[in-house]
């Protein structure tokens, strides 16, 4: 079989039968102002040794910096065994295989991982996974849609304390399906967002509201009360949570306005920060919903024999049969991902993730406190907070940021372009990978720059 | 062969329509529709008062092989639907034009002038499919 799929008498073939000359024609509709022609800084074609030699002088120029930025992805100690397990042949791949049954065990692997997500989360079903977090936001946000057909304004209520991205992402990916988001303000002294912003909605027409738990700034968030606003009105509640704070927080599903739709980031469960992916996002929610929910679902079941095995279920609901009235056409998922944080899961079991979640609580309020030592360094926010927080300096925070990084450490992300109301704020975070040394010489630093 | 009862009113897309007493029409799909879908697992019904077009999709039935968008045989609003299939979708394969009918509809135009097929002119229509 040939290496190369398409030969060029293939691709002519191809061309022909649609009846067209050139391949560039298929991107016409693109404007031309959009194309990048030429890539700068990536040479034309390099074999095997020289692509190699480049990629680990790049790599070494990343050196090994003492990294404290969170916002979104964690640096977490990941046992050696999760990869060494992930990357064995048998689970090696990056999809579901298209003959699915042949392959029981990538198929329990992912019923394991359902399980385990439906069991943090607090809720009855969990899918196979989608592509990350950001977009498992938006496809929750399509999902309310068709949870609350009653409702026909179509407005998701969105608290601006919800990750910038995320919000970024809904509205790329909703807003040409007339969905819109609806920003609802923080409360300035706690970071919270206030059951009492919400009132300024009370008489409209609500599709869905969106709570994140711990907030963009790492802040917790007042769950009950805003579930139990959008409740007592039969709003539906989607809840973006981290995983590894649910072993320490009440799951979406235990809040006493309970979540119809509770999805997250999955990258802190044994995935590698690497520049920012692969990750993958998870999703799950209540069994009277579960034709609703986009992606693949693993079921348990019994073959003729009586033997137990594992299938693809409820598919009839997906692309390949529906078509354009799927439930989703965007449901990637990550498969290898996801094998690596069922596995990573398996190895921690409860009590490990409940300790990698204290621990990291407990470095983050070291953290702050070794941060605000300083005079002209503070808290911006009041309320509590997970394991990172928003601090305030007395200068801008860029040219901090970048003389910190100078020394190593990357101190956190600069908040201006995203929230330029809250002044020079950073937010910084630790987990359970920084000792004492490492927040005392973060602290020396900072203390030398400001 | 499948049962096309002579009373009732039908669509291409294997609908079938029935004037009620009341004025109200009860619309479901033809026994030659169930047959094709094979053992049906779930039905998503509309609400009650929700308007719909002729020819708009107002419910989906789900076999375990595809789901299927049905149609609206006539403009009008939904007044009830028949809630047994939430628990019990086999009723549309077992009795699709009595126990197994999917909605009640407050008709636009209640003498159905529009676009409707007799029972003869259904079977030609599904003789003609087959070819």
């Amino acid at each position: 079989m040939a290496f190369i799929p398409h030969t060029a008498a293939d691709v002519t073939a191809m061309l022909s039968t649609i009846g067209v000359e050139r391949l560039e024609e298929l991107f016409e509709e693109i404007p031309r102002a959009l194309r990048i022609e030429t890539l700068p800084g990536v040479p034309a074609a390099l074999n095997e040794m020289q692509i190699s030699r480049l990629m680990s002088e790049r790599a070494r120029s990343d050196g090994q910096p003492l990294c404290f930025i969170g916002a979104g992805a964690y640096e977490h100690h990941i046992p050696a065994a999760v990869w060494a397990i992930a990357t064995r042949g048998e689970f090696y791949s990056a999809y579901t295989p298209y003959q699915a049954e042949a392959s029981q065990g990538t198929l329990q692997t992912i019923y394991e991982f359902q399980t385990m997500i439906a069991s943090l989360t607090g809720m009855q079903v969990a899918n196979a996974s989608l592509y990350d977090g950001a977009s498992a936001f938006a496809e929750a946000c399509l999902m309310a849609t068709r949870l609350n057909r009653k409702s026909k304004s179509l407005n998701i209520l969105v608290p601006e304390a919800v990750h910038p991205h995320y919000r970024k992402v809904a509205r790329t990916v909703i807003a040409h399906q007339g969905v819109r988001i609806t920003p609802v303000p923080f409360d300035a002294r706690s970071g919270r967002t206030a059951a009492a912003a919400l009132e300024a909605h009370a008489n409209e027409d609500i599709t869905a509201l969106a709570i994140q738990q711990p907030n963009f700034f790492g802040v917790l968030e007042d769950v009950d009360a805003l579930s139990q606003w959008a409740r007592s009105r039969s709003i539906p509640v989607i809840a973006i949570v981290n995983p590894v704070s649910l072993a320490l927080l009440e799951p979406p599903g235990g809040w006493r306005g309970g979540a119809d739709i509770v999805v997250g980031e999955g990258q802190p469960l044994g995935i590698p920060l690497a520049s920012g992916g692969p990750y993958f996002g998870f999703m799950a929610t209540r069994q009277e919903h579960v034709r609703q929910m986009p992606g693949r679902i693993v079921g348990r079941t019994l073959d003729l024999a009586g033997h137990p095995g594992f299938t693809l279920t409820l598919q009839a609901r997906e692309q390949h049969i529906r078509r354009g009235r799927a439930t989703s056409n965007i449901c990637t998922n990550q498969g290898l991902m996801v094998t690596a944080a069922t596995v990573y899961l398996a190895l921690m079991g409860p009590q490990g993730l409940e300790r990698v979640a204290a621990a990291s609580h407990e470095r983050a309020h070291r953290l702050i406190a070794a941060l605000t030592r300083h005079a002209g360094v503070r808290r911006a926010f009041s309320a509590p907070f997970f394991h990172e927080a928003v601090i305030l300096l007395e200068q801008p925070v860029a040219p901090v940021l970048e003389a910190l990084a100078g020394e190593g450490i990357h101190g956190g992300l600069d908040l201006s372009r995203d929230y330029p109301q809250l002044g020079n704020a950073l937010l910084t975070c630790a987990t359970e990978t920084k000792t004492d040394e490492d927040i005392e010489r973060f602290a020396r630093a900072l203390g030398e720059l400001i | 062969m499948s049962q096309i009862p002579s009373d009732l009113k039908y669509t291409k897309t294997h609908e079938w329509v029935r004037t009620l007493s009341d004025g109200a029409i009860e619309v479901g799909i033809t026994d030659h529709a169930q047959e094709a879908l094979g053992d049906l697992v779930f039905v998503e019904l509309p609400e009650a008062g929700r308007k719909v077009g002729a020819g708009e999709p107002y419910a989906v039935v789900e076999s375990v092989k595809a789901a299927s968008d049905i149609y609206s045989p006539v403009a009008g609003e939904v007044s009830a639907v028949n809630a047994a299939l939430s628990k019990t979708p086999e009723l549309i394969n077992q009795d699709p034009y009595g126990a197994g009918w999917i909605a009640r509809l407050k008709a636009s135009d209640p003498a159905l002038r529009t676009g409707l097929l007799s029972a003869q002119e259904y079977e030609q229509h599904l003789a003609a499919e087959d070819h």
